[in-house]
């Protein structure tokens, strides 16, 4: 479809004029520009919502909201033909088969073995070994092969020692989805482990002896626990509430040693209609602060990414500090357990803030422990219920540690930020499906890729250039601080707000940092060069000193090796060099990129004031009086010379 | 008055301090004249603690049996809590701190006892002269001129001896647009764009008063500026409606049949208590522990704080826009000119110039556009976020300057020379401290109390090598550019380093700050070693040639 408008969202003037193609896979938007040719792209998976509104004079507007919180504005001028893009995006965005996903068209050009290798990259077997599993306490079972148990666990399962066969399936029809009790994270330094599972039967009174054996065999498994905690991470009223349709939570009277405790997070609904309100407030236009802070207080978001939090530091206390293993579970143990399980994991052991650490994270407590990818972040069509934010708000806890920690990361807020885009791209394998079964079904591996190895191949961009395995921020447990410091807690506009360039700092630390860290690199190697060269030099003229009188050859040969270092090395060469450095200029790349404080709207909003406002003895015009709302406040992007000036001027 | 009269115990041992993420300490707390002495006695780690009675906002005293506690609010958001034991030791100190933190008269201030311990390279005093701006500003203009018109402070005793007028308007002209605006404060320049021309002027609001008096001589004045054909803006910080009430009281705006080539914008900043209570509302939601996440979000909308930077930022970008963008010339005042007006006036010149983003460009700045042009310091830094009395002239007009560049410095890390720990230094001077830069309200009194020849100059201190270094922000890179913030909620953010200072652990985010210096101090030191290898090896490889030509 030809000349369709793509809107600014921040300003609804500024608008580029282009052609939108419909592929089986993207929308592209490219714009007609002459010398550019900008183009968008967005893929039909990462669409989450699309909205026809009124359609006006200049055309039908078409509002597309991503999942990766990108919002896309298009204006086209025949009703028709939105009409026609409207049907095939709502069709195009909610494939009912997996075949239809972008991941199995997509080809990177990395031959059978590349893509086998890409895979391998995250082993889970090869992670409890580093754990130091199998042990005296602990091994791997075989039960659940073929999925016989639990078909949204895996195959390998690590459970006691002492706990049987007969336990473990004893203690799995006790448990919602037969979710038995697992080993997530085992410390080696003083045999805690963190276990997880779903909530257990119980109703009102039900017992189940082989559980109450597995909760046993787990305090048992580590040599000095006296007792265990059971953390239940939901809010103590919907455990209650699930009492009532058979479930529930342990009773401390059945259980022996264990502590038991509630942690109020929320579930997946709540979170949805949170991130629903937060995103409303991002894409306010032109809010004032006010507007923003209650929004965003109003949203509950950053409560809840607190509640998720302060759930992990409990437990990772508990294991670093008290040295007492924690059984995790909430309902289903799915969504809440592998936030709290991951955020205690990363805090406890510095591997997982590691650029592979953090993909092996990700490998042990999400995908292979059956969390529901597909439907919560709505993959395949299907019930929009399921569907919650539950990986973002991790991925947002980890940032939120990075900003408190800000050496304790190998990696950087871009790879958080394209870890988050992938889970919804459906571009890799690796978050398809609910469970490894169906993955295994599927055939997942031989027929995509992995996002990892995509990732590690370009993990130069991912560092933190901070970040060095010595500093004792890399050492041990994280211990970030508790209570009193929700202020610590912030809005992250780089995920929120990513698209919207405008709003971010306009120089980055980051980007700067790594640039000098690169070009110190090439320092290292060059002056270990010059320094070898300069030792021979010496050396040869030391000698040539010497043979001067006798030998006239030798200094012929000099000459040749001195001619040949010239030309690999000048230092006019190096310096051109050093300017070449694209990301080492902090300067603003183009000055008519930034930000201008004065558009159209707001002058246009406040055109009917000018009369209700303007001095009535001298006919004074005011050109920027607030509008009565007690709007007024500008918006902050808009780009340099076009015409909001000459409309300024006009006024 | 003998200070000694002031301190009835001088001394008190066995005191306990708490302070916010540090263990109790004991040990020996001493009063003098202007201190507050606090010192641990283990050896280990002998540890003091001088604070400046002239910080401190407010003291708080309990008793429990006869260990008596004192909680000391200071103006630079720090608390402390002494534990004293004897009621009476404990009554005297807090009664002395109570009478020394409140000395009324400037001459009895710290900054007239203190004697320097560092060799003085450079008189800060003498720094800044209006003389030497003047002739960079001749160097590219000569419209201009330098008017020695107030010299005894006669014609407007909130202005400099000297200041800069457009060249075509001579001292008596001047005197009678004086007499036409608030305190005498007419136009004068206050910034000239090099890049067009523009120009930036502040003054006061013009007193039409209800019958829309005018002055010939006014509108010469600011019409001078113009290029001929150009219009200009008036950017008055007053909303329309405050703007309007004022003519009831005599002051009022320029009414646009006089000035026909002028357009006025009216841009709201709040001024005087608005911001005194805005800043104790912040502060004290930055200083509660009970609440939850909700509770900080609402408390902190409800202080409006982030509300009055969003302000001031806007009004300071269109300044800058106006002159930038649309080639024009403008003209910035509020009431007096003496608060809103400087916020925007100066922060329009750190985005358009990067010589203010040097820190010897800043400070050059803050002389000129606050110190010079007469900012009360006095009368709005006296108290801070824990003063109890409702006093009309306090107001953290400076702080919230300071505060807005910090958001800039945020959004363009490698713009500027100077780090935050700068900015901080400077509230913190502004409100206390032992030398004489930030007494006084103007200039006037400035040379009534000799300032100069009694105390030394901040900026004597700070510009040593010594000190600098710790003001340096290491990611600088010199931009030339004008820098344009951005200015929606989502891009503003407390400022963690004034407000959550106390209240949050600073290691983490102080070993990543040591972290990028070592890594750039680490890269200069490669590239001096590679260059210095590198010249070597290529006078070598010339003697070794000229050797071979012999």
């Amino acid at each position: 479809v030809e000349n369709v408008r793509l809107l600014d969202r921040l300003s609804s003037r500024k608008a580029a004029l282009g052609t939108l193609y419909l592929t089986a896979t993207h929308v592209i938007f490219v714009e007609n520009g002459s010398e550019t040719r900008k183009e968008t792209w967005v893929l039909h998976s990462q669409i989450s919502s699309i909205e026809k509104q009124a359609t006006t004079a200049t055309g039908c507007p078409l509002l597309i909201r991503c999942k990766n919180f990108q919002v896309i504005q298009l204006v086209i001028p025949q009703e028709r033909d939105c009409h026609d893009i409207y049907i095939s995006l709502i069709r195009l965005a909610r494939p009912v088969k997996y075949e239809e996903l972008y991941c199995f068209s997509f080809n990177p050009k990395l031959d059978k073995e590349e893509r086998e290798q890409g895979w391998k990259l995250v082993d889970l077997s090869e992670e409890y070994n580093r754990m130091g599993i199998p042990n005296n306490y602990w091994q791997i079972s075989d039960v659940n092969r073929d999925y016989g148990v639990c078909d949204s666990y895996p195959t390998e399962v690590y459970v006691p020692k002492s706990a049987t066969a007969h336990i473990i399936v004893g203690s799995s029809k006790f448990r919602s989805r037969r979710r038995f009790p697992a080993l997530s994270y085992f410390c080696k330094d003083n045999n805690a482990s963190i276990c997880r599972s779903s909530q257990p039967l119980s109703g009102f009174s039900a017992r189940c002896l082989e559980d109450e054996q597995m909760l046993q065999a787990i305090r048992k498994a580590n040599p000095r626990g006296d007792f265990i905690y059971v953390v239940d991470t939901r809010p103590k009223l919907n455990a209650i509430a699930n009492r009532a349709a058979g479930k529930g939570y342990e009773n401390e009277d059945n259980y022996s040693n264990i502590k038991f405790q509630f942690i109020g997070i929320e579930n997946i609904h709540v979170m949805r209609n949170s991130l629903q309100k937060m995103l409303e407030v991002c894409e306010l236009k032109s809010p004032s602060m006010s507007d923003f802070l209650w929004g965003l207080e109003n949203s509950g978001w950053l409560k809840h990414i607190k509640a998720i939090m302060d759930a992990g530091i409990f437990i990772a206390k508990a294991v670093a500090e008290e040295g007492v293993s924690v059984l995790v579970h909430c309902s289903d143990g799915w969504d809440r357990t592998a936030q709290v399980c991951s955020v205690a994991s990363l805090l406890l052991d510095p591997y997982y803030r590691t650029m592979k650490g953090f993909m092996v994270l990700i490998e042990k407590d999400w995908v292979s422990f059956g969390h529901k990818f597909n439907h919560r972040y709505g993959n395949l069509d299907g019930d929009p219920k399921e569907i919650s934010p539950v990986i973002d708000q991790f991925i947002e806890c980890v940032w939120q540690l990075m900003e408190q920690f800000p050496c304790a990361f190998e990696f950087n807020e871009r790879f958080l930020i394209h870890i988050q885009h992938h889970i919804y791209s459906c571009q890799f394998g690796n978050f398809l499906c609910n469970s490894q079964k169906e993955r295994r079904e599927l055939k997942i591996q031989e027929r995509t890729y992995s996002l990892w190895a995509h990732l590690w191949k370009n993990r130069a961009d991912y560092l933190n250039p901070l970040y060095r395995s010595d500093h004792s921020q890399t050492q041990g447990t994280l211990r970030p601080q508790m209570a009193p410091c929700n202020f610590l807690y912030k809005f992250w506009s780089g995920m929120y707000n990513r698209f919207e360039k405008g709003l971010h700092p306009r120089q980055s630390v980051t980007d700067y940092l790594m640039a000098v860290k690169e070009e110190t690199q090439q320092l290292e190697e060059e002056l270990e060069i010059l320094q070898e060269r300069l030792a021979n030099l010496q050396k040869s003229q030391l000698d040539d000193d010497k043979d001067k009188s006798k030998q006239q050859d030798q200094s012929k040969q000099l000459g040749l090796s001195n001619s040949s270092n010239s030309l690999a090395n000048t230092p006019q060469e190096y310096s051109s060099d050093l300017k070449s450095f694209p990301s080492r200029s902090p300067s603003q790349g183009d000055e008519e990129d930034s930000a201008l404080i004065l558009t159209q709207d707001n002058l246009k909003s406040s055109d009917p004031d000018l009369s209700a406002n303007s001095d009535q003895e001298s006919g004074v015009e005011d050109l920027s009086c607030r509008s009565p709302s007690g709007g007024g406040c500008l918006p902050s992007e808009d780009s340099g010379k076009d015409s909001d000036e000459a409309v300024f001027l006009a006024v | 008055m003998e200070f000694a009269e002031l301190i009835k115990t001088p001394r008190a041992d066995n005191v306990v301090l708490h302070r916010p993420f540090y263990l109790a300490v004991e040990g020996t707390l001493c009063l003098t004249g202007h201190h507050l002495i606090f010192s641990s006695r283990r050896q280990d780690n002998a540890e003091e603690l001088w604070l400046l009675h002239s910080n401190i906002d407010s003291i708080e005293k309990r008793f429990v049996g006869s260990l008596g506690t004192i909680i000391i609010k200071c103006k630079d958001l720090r608390i402390i809590q002494l534990d004293i034991p004897g009621m009476e030791e404990c009554l005297n100190i807090a009664s002395s701190i109570e009478a020394l933190s409140t000395l009324d008269s400037v001459t009895l201030m710290y900054p007239f006892f203190y004697r320097p311990m560092f060799e003085i390279v450079e008189d800060g005093w003498r720094s800044f002269l209006p003389d030497q701006e003047f002739e960079l500003l001749s160097s590219v203009t000569d419209e201009w001129r330098l008017s020695c018109i107030n010299k005894e402070f006669s014609v407007c005793p909130s202005y400099p001896p000297v200041v800069i007028v457009p060249k075509s308007i001579d001292d008596e002209a001047l005197r009678k647009v004086a007499m036409f605006r608030h305190g005498s404060r007419f136009p004068v320049l206050s910034y000239y764009h090099k890049k067009n021309g523009m120009v930036m002027m502040r003054s006061s609001q013009p007193l039409t008063g209800t019958n829309g008096r005018r002055c010939k001589e006014d509108e010469k004045l600011i019409n001078a500026t113009l290029r001929p054909g150009k219009r200009g803006y008036i950017i008055d910080t007053r909303s329309l409606n405050v703007a309007q009430q004022a003519r009831a009281k005599g002051g009022g705006f320029e009414q646009e049949v006089h000035y026909p080539q002028w357009r006025r914008i009216h841009k709201c900043i709040e001024r005087f208590n608005i911001l005194q209570e805005s800043l104790i509302k912040l502060v004290e939601a930055c200083n509660d522990q009970s609440h939850n996440m909700d509770r900080w979000l609402s408390k902190l909308e409800a202080s409006n704080w982030l509300t009055h930077i969003k302000e001031i930022l806007t009004a300071a970008c269109l300044a800058a826009q106006c002159i930038d963008r649309e080639g024009a010339s403008v003209l910035v005042h509020g009431t007096e000119g003496t608060d809103s007006t400087l916020q925007v006036t100066s922060l329009a010149q750190i985005i358009l110039d990067p010589r203010c983003r040097t820190i010897r460009g800043f400070e050059s700045l803050v002389v000129r556009e606050w110190l010079q042009a007469g900012h009360p310091f006095q009368q709005r830094c006296a108290q801070s976020a824990y003063s109890n009395g409702k006093q009309k002239w306090e107001a953290p007009v400076f702080l919230l300057f300071l505060d807005c560049v910090w958001q800039i410095l945020r959004q363009f890390p490698c713009s500027f020379e100077f780090n935050e720990q700068f900015l901080i230094m400077l509230f913190e001077h502004a409100y206390a401290s032992q030398f004489g830069t930030f007494l006084g309200n103007n200039e006037n009194e400035r040379s009534k109390l000799k300032l100069p020849q009694k105390t030394m100059s901040l900026w004597s201190w700070v510009n040593r090598s010594e000190e600098l270094k710790k003001f340096q922000n290491p990611l600088f890179e010199a931009n030339s550019l004008v820098i344009w913030p951005s200015v929606a909620p989502q891009s503003l953010q407390l400022w963690e380093g004034v407000f959550l200072r106390w209240n949050r652990p600073s290691r983490f985010l102080d070993e990543a700050h040591e972290e990028m210096i070592n890594i750039i101090k680490y890269n200069k030191e490669l590239q001096a070693k590679v260059n210095a290898l590198r010249r070597q090896l290529a006078e070598m490889e010339t003697d070794d040639r000229m050797q071979e030509n012999l």
